[in-house]
């Protein structure tokens, strides 16, 4: 028990990593336009399928597949961003924005039902089925990698933020998007790539989930409602947030697995959510409601 | 002093006075036009008595009910539920549940199960309200739509009350193909209609005031003593009552239901564009959006096999909705009709401040329905 | 920073008496132990420099900011770190400077929007649609009543939420800026307006940045830097005071509000 009950706390942590990842970019498009993106969990598929079809149709390896299924993403991104997400009006834009999210999301489902069928797909490479063993268990590389992966993009997306101009007007535009306005900032330039890099992730993040699970165009909902929770944990717009909440979630997901059941193991998931709202109702680091003029 | 009775919110240039749609005319036009829909939706089912014609119907009319129902938290406070089919499926499984339980046989009786079902939709709502309601407008919005995958989730884990994925049965009626969407189309009329009315009422009262001046200042609303805690959590509730009754004809409609039916992805987002068509926070709005939306989402599913095509059709509907109508049908018309009539009244004018008298407001006027 | 001494005039009747508040913004003090007291009857006026905390002290009076220290009481009733709600019931009404009305509602639905908040036999006197005309004519705007509170202009804004305000029937009313933003014929109106307001026994307290305005309404001005009152007194007294001169560059007291020295932010 005690091997099991440490093994779903690595699983948790690693496989939480991935998951932040995912929901740092959803957090950041929140946090930069006030944008609830919706679509953020059929793109991660989309992200799946990419690298499926680059695997099976190119011969292309997954991870490598990543350069040419990252920009891709981050240009689709950019995309939606500029058809359909600038042209809301700033009266009712966060609600606007996740029904026009929620319509995109279904678009590109029915996108991928109608090339790919519903049939379940996965991602193969040498280093899906095998596993490292280290201190008594087994733990699949592709595990590893993952997070190995998640933790550079990561890593890489805190060097952007804080030590270039473009990431320093993406934070400025996050604590006050008036302000940065006001001072020249060009919001539109600076949505569009936040958006991009939001979506950009999820290729990544698709790359990962695809090695790891099995999945067909109706994943999507499964990903985004464990997307949202995550982002609501740890505070709407909050990425350091999102990556603590990732964790948790997923941690304590995985040991519920272990200790009780894997049935339960997922309801739990959204309990711990419940139980944290009723201490904090905007989550770990969200805003509270001030009270203010 | 002129005590004029409280008129209609009108947008209108500064010192502009006379709403042309206020006019004693148009306040009995309104009705007149009321009363011929309510005698038309009667007598529907009498001239068109194909079968299929009636189902489009009664889906209709569920949908005219739990959008009017969504629209009246929704709308009303701007605070964005998207977890209603939280309560839809409550209500569709508290049907069943009843039935089950005390082997009801099918009939009109059965009926009366659909009031207590919205019942228990309004009592999972108080704490499920309680908990999204403290966070704040975003936040909110997110909490509902988890909640709505907890819910799912509970239905298909929750054996024992929902048995699962295999579903639970609901009475079958006796009725004849022939009079069987009858009965199922005057009790969704019924619900359409309070649904409606309860609107209406909310909307013209105090309460109703309390919940619009949420929606554009709650802090300031709080300052003047709104208990605003209290009036979301209310209007929260009957917005649930609603729309769990919904779900139970909804249930007892089909025979049967199934987790994925009974707490459906993209019911919320169904009935919120259909409450943004017709104009939201507008009385007329919803059931309009409900009229025009539900026969085209009943159509593509009959006759579009192809489950992507089906989705990538329905997606880029409601894309095209929302950019292209963001006020809504009723909202827009209604802006479009009064300029008419102003020009008709003052050619001159590009609505510019006539000077302006206590006379020209001495019309009774009456609550409009547009906001 | 020590607090001036600040007498009141008739202390025994002070309806509003602000005692040694203290409210920071991260490091910015913006109150540091500010105290005076409004009498009941008067209009009293508050005005300094900007950053002086003239707004931050309307918002902790009335519940809008939490303070870190110092009591408020009102009519001899602790009323510090109370809610908005509350405090307008208790009677003490306030505008915003910039202007906070229901923009989608009608005016007559803006007057009427507290009026669940009060007992069912007061409603019916306070809130009813002919008192509420009654209210918006006093303003001039009963001709709007069925208008857009949105689409009016900042001035008529103003006036809606003096409206809105007296439909609490206040014991006191707190102005934020009230002649700001307003053209001149409008201002001597308004002037008139509060003064026959006063005679019927309503207490104002009055935030401006227009010194005609302000010495020509008040009985009693108390003047503001940097967190603290400095002066208080007749208009002629704080006028002539040495100390508000000091705080105002340039000596003169007129109609320019020019930057106080030493002041880092516009934060009124």
């Amino acid at each position: 028990m005690g091997t099991e009950l440490a093994k779903a706390v690595v699983d948790g942590v690693l496989t939480g990593g991935v998951y932040a990842l995912m929901a740092a970019g959803l957090t950041l498009i929140f946090g930069v336009m006030e944008i609830i993106n919706i679509a953020q969990g059929i793109l991660v598929v989309l992200g799946a399928y990419l690298s499926y079809v680059l695997e099976v149709h190119f011969g292309i390896d997954p991870f490598l597949g990543l350069f040419l299924t990252i920009p891709l993403m981050f240009g689709l991104g950019m995309a939606i961003e500029w058809a359909f997400i600038r042209r809301l009006k700033s009266q009712n834009r966060t609600a606007l924005s996740i029904l026009v999210t929620f319509a995109v999301a279904i678009v590109i489902e029915g996108i991928l039902t109608q090339f790919f069928s519903a049939d379940l797909k996965t991602l193969n490479a040498w280093y899906i089925d095998q596993s490292l063993h280290i201190f008594g268990f087994y733990l699949p590389y592709i595990y590893l990698l993952g997070f190995g992966l998640a933790v550079v993009l990561l890593a890489a997306l805190y060097v952007f933020l804080y030590r270039t101009r473009t990431g320093f007007s993406i934070r400025a535009s996050v604590q006050n998007r008036t302000g940065a306005e006001l001072v020249g900032i060009d919001i539109n330039r600076v949505s569009g790539i936040t958006f991009g890099i939001g979506v950009g992730v999820t290729a990544a993040g698709g790359m990962v989930f695809g090695a790891t699970n099995s999945f067909n165009p109706n994943s999507g909902y499964d990903l985004i409602s464990r997307l949202l929770v995550i982002v609501v944990l740890g505070g709407l717009g909050s990425v350091g947030g999102a990556l603590i909440a990732a964790v948790v979630a997923l941690v304590i997901e995985d040991v519920t697995a272990v200790v009780w059941s894997p049935v339960w193991a997922s309801t739990m998931f959204f309990a711990v959510l419940i139980v944290v709202l009723l201490v904090r109702p905007n989550g770990l680091f969200g805003q509270q409601a001030v009270r203010a003029q | 002093m002129s005590v004029t009775p409280p008129g209609p919110p009108v947008a209108a240039p500064s010192g502009v006075v006379a709403d042309p749609l206020a006019t004693p005319f148009f306040r009995r036009a309104r009705w007149v036009v009321v009363a011929l829909a309510l005698a038309g939706a009667v007598l529907f089912p009498f001239i068109y008595t194909n079968p299929a014609t009636t189902t489009i119907a009664v889906f209709t009319l569920i949908y005219v009910a739990a959008s009017s129902a969504w629209n009246m938290f929704s709308g009303y406070t701007g605070y964005m539920a998207l977890g209603n089919a939280v309560f839809y499926g409550s209500g569709a499984y508290f049907l069943a549940n009843i039935t089950t339980h005390f082997n009801m046989t099918g009939g009109v009786g059965v009926f009366a199960i659909v009031p207590l079902a919205g019942v228990f939709a309004a009592l999972v709502a108080i704490p499920v309200g309680f908990i999204a309601l403290r966070a704040r407008r975003h936040t909110f919005v997110v909490i509902t739509i988890a909640i709505f995958f907890i819910f799912q989730l509970l239905a298909y884990n929750l054996q024992s009350l929902t048995q699962g994925s295999a579903g639970m049965q609901t009475p079958i009626p006796p009725w004849t193909a022939a009079t069987y969407n009858n009965y199922f189309y005057a009790a969704a009329l019924i619900v359409a209609v309070l649904a409606i009315a309860l609107s209406w009422r909310v909307r013209r009262s105090r309460y109703g005031l309390e919940l619009l001046s949420i929606r554009d200042d709650e802090d300031r609303a709080r300052g003047l003593g709104v208990k605003t805690g209290r009036v979301k959590l209310s209007a929260f509730v009957l917005t649930a009552f609603i729309t769990g009754m919904c779900g139970a004809i909804y249930a007892y409609y089909l025979g049967s239901i199934y987790p994925p039916f009974a707490f459906e992805a993209i019911f919320d987002l169904t009935v919120a564009l259909m409450a943004f068509l017709g104009g939201l926070g507008t009385i007329s709005g919803p059931v309009i959006g409900a009229l025009i939306l539900e026969p085209v989402q009943q159509y593509l599913n009959l006759h579009i096999t192809s489950g992507g095509v089906a989705l990538i059709l329905f997606g880029v509907l409601f894309l095209v909705v929302i950019l292209l109508f963001p006020d809504g049908i009723v909202p827009s018309v209604a802006g479009l009709l009064r300029n008419f009539l102003r020009k008709r009244a003052d050619p001159s004018s590009s609505g510019n401040a006539p000077p302006t008298t206590a006379a020209s407001a001495q019309t009774p006027p009456v609550r409009e329905v547009t906001p | 920073m020590t607090a001036a001494a600040t007498p009141a005039v008739g202390v025994d009747a002070a309806l509003l008496d602000v005692r040694d508040v203290r409210k920071s913004f991260g490091g910015l003090d913006a109150l540091a132990g500010c105290s005076f007291t409004v009498r009941e009857g008067s209009i009293a006026g508050l005005i300094g420099p900007n950053g002086s905390g003239k707004t931050t002290m309307f918002n902790v009076i009335t519940g809008y900011e939490r303070s870190d220290g110092g009591t408020i009481r009102f009519k001899d009733r602790d009323i510090t770190g109370a809610q908005p709600g509350r405090i307008g019931g208790l009677g003490i009404g306030r505008t915003f400077q910039l202007t906070r009305v229901f923009g989608r509602l009608s005016l007559l639905e803006n007057l009427q929007v507290g009026s669940r908040g009060v007992a069912r036999e007061r409603r019916k006197e306070l809130y009813s649609d002919a008192r509420c005309t009654e209210l918006l004519d006093f303003v001039g705007l009963a001709h709007l009543m069925n208008v857009q509170a949105g689409t009016l202009s900042y001035g008529q804004r103003k006036l809606v939420e003096l409206a809105m305000v007296l439909a609490q029937e206040p014991k006191v009313i707190l102005l934020d800026e009230p002649a700001g933003g307003i053209n001149p014929t409008l201002i001597g109106q308004m002037a008139e307006r509060i003064r026959e307001l006063n005679r019927g026994g309503v207490t104002f307290l009055v935030v401006e940045h227009n010194m005609e305005f302000v010495m020509g309404l008040c009985d009693v001005i108390s003047v503001m830097e940097r967190g603290v009152v400095i002066a208080h007194g007749k208009p002629e007294d704080v006028r002539n005071d040495p100390r508000v001169l000091d705080a105002y560059l340039g000596g003169a007291i007129d109609d320019e509000d020019p930057p106080a020295a030493g002041s880092k932010d516009d934060r009124l």
